[in-house]
C-alpha cells in the first residue's frame, strides 16, 4: 500500500534519514521503531508530505506522491498524529475532530455528527463540549488520534500515540488500535512503549542513525544483533549471550 | 443556544438603534451612529481575516480606500450610478485583497511579518493616490450632492443610518454562517495550528486567499458606504493608517474572532470617545488618549475583547451559582 523507498533527508551537515526503505502492506499493523534521534519523525514528515526528501521516491497505492503536498495526501488517505499533539486550543472537541470531517462533506450539521462518533470510538464521547485546551495529555493523544480518523484514512501514521501515557491508559488504547485496524485501516505508528509493538504489530522496522537496519516480525528483530547493540551500545549483544549462556 | 442568544440580542439592539432613529434623534447622534455602523463594517471585514484567521491587517485602508475610491471615480468621472459604483468598489477593493494575499501567502508570510507586508501595500497605495491625477492628486475627490435613493445620498440621513445597519446586520449573518461552515472550521484550524490543518486536508492557501478576498470585499464596501455619507475623500482618510488602526482596535477590543466584537468594539470606542470630547471641553486628542486607556486596560484584563470577558463572567457565575 506505502512503499517509501532509498529516502534520504539531509539537514545541512546532519544525515538526518539515510537511504531507508520501508513497505507497509494493505491491512497490516507496521511498527517503525528506534532510539531517540534515529530519525523515526523525520522519516514519518516525508510520508506524509511535510517535508520534502534529497532522494528517494514515495508511493502510495501504486501512486508516486512523492511531491505532493500534505492536504493532498491527506485526501488519497493518508493521515497522520503529530508526537507533539497539536489541538486547535481554541476550538472544543467536536469541531476539532470536525476539522477533520469536512474533509469528506462540507455540511456542518453531518461533519458535527461524525465527529461526535469518532469521538466515541476513542473513548471521547463525554468530552465533546471541551475546549482542547482543557484536555488531559491522554485526552490531548485520543483527539490527535479522532482527528486523523474522522478523515477516514485508508492509511493511519502514527507518530508515538502512546507516548506519555500511564499503563492503565496504554491498556484502554490498545484495543482501540486493534480495532481501528479491523475496520479496514492500515497503520504504521511509531513507537517507544515495546509491550505494545509485540503486541500490535505485523511487520517492524528499525531505525538507527538514518538507517534502516533490520526488518520482520516483533519477536526475530528484538533478537536481532544490530537491534540490540543499537539500543545499547557496542557488544551488548554478545554479552547479552553469554549471561543467557551463563544462566542456562 | 449562546450563539443563537447573542445574534439575535446583537439584532435586536440593530433593530431597536434603526427604531430610534425613525422616532427621531438629534443630527450628531445621528451622525455618531452613522460612523459607528461604518467602523462596525469595517472591524466586521477585518475580523474575518485578522479574527478568526489570525492573520492580523494593519492595511485594511488598502480595501477600503480602493473601494471609497473607485466608487467615487466612476461615479464623478464617469457618471456610473452610485449602486453600480458600490459593486465594482467591492470588487475592485476584493481584486486588491486578493493579490496582496496571493503575494504574501504564496511566501507563506504570517505574524508579524504579515501585518508589516499589508501595512506596507497600504502606504504605496496611499501615496500613489496622493499624487496621481485620476485621484485627484492631494486635493482629494468630491462626490456632487444627489439626493435620492439611486445615488445612494439621503437628505434625510436616517435612511443612509437604516442602509448601513442593514449592511451591519447582514455581516452578522455572514460571521454567524462562517462560525458554523466548513470555511469557517478550517479558517480557525489553521489560525491554531496551520501545519495539523494540513494533516487533515486543509489546503491552507486556498483558504487564507478566500479568507483575504472575503474580508477586504467587506471593508471596500465599507469604503464605499463612508464616502457616500461624507461625500469627499482623499489619500489620507481613504488609504491613511487611521482606518486600518479603527479596524482592527474595534475587532480586538470587541472581541477578535467572535461575531458581536467588531459591533461591541465600535459601539463602545466611538461612544466613549464620543463622551470625552463632549466633557473635555474641546482639547484636542484627549479622545484618543481614552483609546489608549482601553487599550491598555483590554490587553491586560480582557485579553480576549470585550466579548470574552463578558462571556467569562457570565459562565462563572452561572457556575458559581450551580455551586450553590
Amino acid at each position: 500500500m506505502l512503499k517509501a523507498h532509498n529516502l534520504t533527508k539531509r539537514f545541512s551537515g546532519l544525515l538526518a534519514v539515510d537511504d531507508a526503505t520501508i513497505d507497509v502492506a494493505e491491512g497490516s499493523i507496521t511498527g517503525l521503531i528506534g532510539p531517540n534521534g534515529a530519525g523515526k519523525t523525520t522519516l514519518f514528515a516525508m510520508i506524509a508530505g511535510f517535508l520534502s526528501p534529497n532522494a528517494g521516491t514515495v508511493t502510495f497505492q501504486n501512486e508516486d506522491i512523492t511531491g505532493e503536498k500534505p492536504h493532498l495526501r491527506a485526501r488519497r488517505g493518508l493521515a497522520r498524529t503529530f508526537q507533539i499533539v497539536q489541538p486547535f486550543a481554541g476550538l472544543d472537541v467536536r469541531d476539532n475532530i470536525a476539522v477533520g470531517a469536512f474533509l469528506h462533506t462540507k455540511d456542518p450539521a453531518e461533519a458535527r455528527r461524525l465527529a461526535t462518533l469518532t469521538a466515541e470510538k476513542v473513548g471521547l464521547g463525554h468530552e465533546l463540549d471541551k475546549l482542547a485546551s482543557g484536555l488531559t495529555i491522554a485526552g490531548r493523544k485520543r483527539l490527535e488520534l479522532a482527528r486523523a480518523l474522522a478523515t477516514k484514512p485508508k492509511l493511519l501514521l502514527l507518530d508515538e500515540v502512546l507516548a506519555g501515557l500511564n499503563p492503565s491508559e496504554i491498556r484502554d488504547v490498545l484495543p482501540i488500535i486493534r480495532q481501528i485496524r479491523e475496520e479496514g485501516v492500515t497503520i504504521l505508528m511509531i513507537e517507544h512503549i515495546m509491550q505494545a509493538v509485540m503486541n500490535l504489530c505485523d511487520t517492524v522496522y528499525v531505525l538507527s542513525q538514518g538507517k534502516m537496519i533490520a526488518s520482520g516480525e516483533p519477536r526475530l528483530v528484538c533478537t536481532d544483533t544490530a537491534v540490540i547493540e543499537a539500543y545499547l551500545g557496542h557488544g551488548a549483544a554478545a554479552r547479552i549471550k553469554a549471561e543467557g549462556a551463563a544462566h542456562a | 443556544m449562546k450563539k443563537n442568544f447573542e445574534f439575535i440580542a446583537a439584532l435586536a439592539f440593530l433593530g431597536v438603534v434603526g427604531i430610534a432613529a425613525i422616532a427621531g434623534l438629534p443630527g450628531n447622534i445621528l451622525n455618531l451612529l452613522i460612523f459607528m455602523m461604518i467602523i462596525a463594517l469595517t472591524a466586521q471585514g477585518w475580523n474575518v481575516l485578522g479574527g478568526y484567521g489570525g492573520l492580523s491587517s494593519f492595511g485594511h485602508a488598502a480595501f477600503f480606500g480602493t473601494g471609497a475610491y473607485t466608487t467615487t471615480i466612476l461615479q464623478t468621472s464617469f457618471g456610473i450610478n452610485a449602486w453600480v459604483g458600490l459593486v465594482c468598489g467591492v470588487i475592485l477593493g476584493a481584486a486588491v485583497g486578493a493579490m496582496i494575499g496571493f503575494l504574501s501567502f504564496r511566501a507563506g508570510l504570517k505574524g508579524s511579518y504579515f501585518a508589516l507586508i499589508t501595512l506596507a501595500f497600504a502606504e504605496v497605495l496611499r501615496i500613489l493616490a496622493n499624487s496621481w491625477d485620476f485621484t485627484g492628486g492631494a486635493a482629494g475627490m468630491m462626490v456632487s450632492i444627489n439626493n435620492g435613493f439611486a445615488y445612494l445620498q439621503f437628505s434625510d440621513r436616517r435612511w443612509f443610518l437604516l442602509i448601513l445597519i442593514g449592511f451591519v446586520a447582514g455581516g452578522l449573518l455572514l460571521t454567524r454562517w462562517l462560525e458554523r461552515s466548513a470555511f469557517g472550521a478550517y479558517l480557525i484550524a489553521l489560525r491554531e495550528n496551520d501545519q495539523a490543518a494540513q494533516a487533515l486536508g486543509v489546503d491552507i492557501f486556498k483558504i487564507k486567499m478566500q479568507a483575504i478576498t472575503l474580508s477586504a470585499a467587506i471593508t471596500a464596501l465599507a469604503g464605499c458606504l463612508y464616502v457616500q455619507n461624507f461625500l469627499f475623500i482623499d489619500a489620507n482618510v481613504a488609504y491613511g493608517s487611521w482606518i486600518s488602526i479603527e479596524a482592527l482596535f474595534a475587532a480586538i477590543v470587541g472581541g477578535a474572532g467572535t461575531m458581536l466584537g467588531p459591533l461591541i468594539g465600535s459601539v463602545l470606542l466611538l461612544g466613549l470617545g464620543e463622551i470625552t470630547k463632549s466633557f473635555s471641553g474641546g482639547i484636542a486628542g484627549v479622545d484618543l488618549v481614552v483609546f489608549g486607556i482601553i487599550l491598555i486596560l483590554c490587553v491586560a484584563f480582557a485579553p480576549n475583547g470585550i466579548r470574552g470577558f463578558v462571556a467569562d463572567l457570565w459562565y462563572r457565575r452561572k457556575s458559581r451559582g450551580k455551586a450553590m
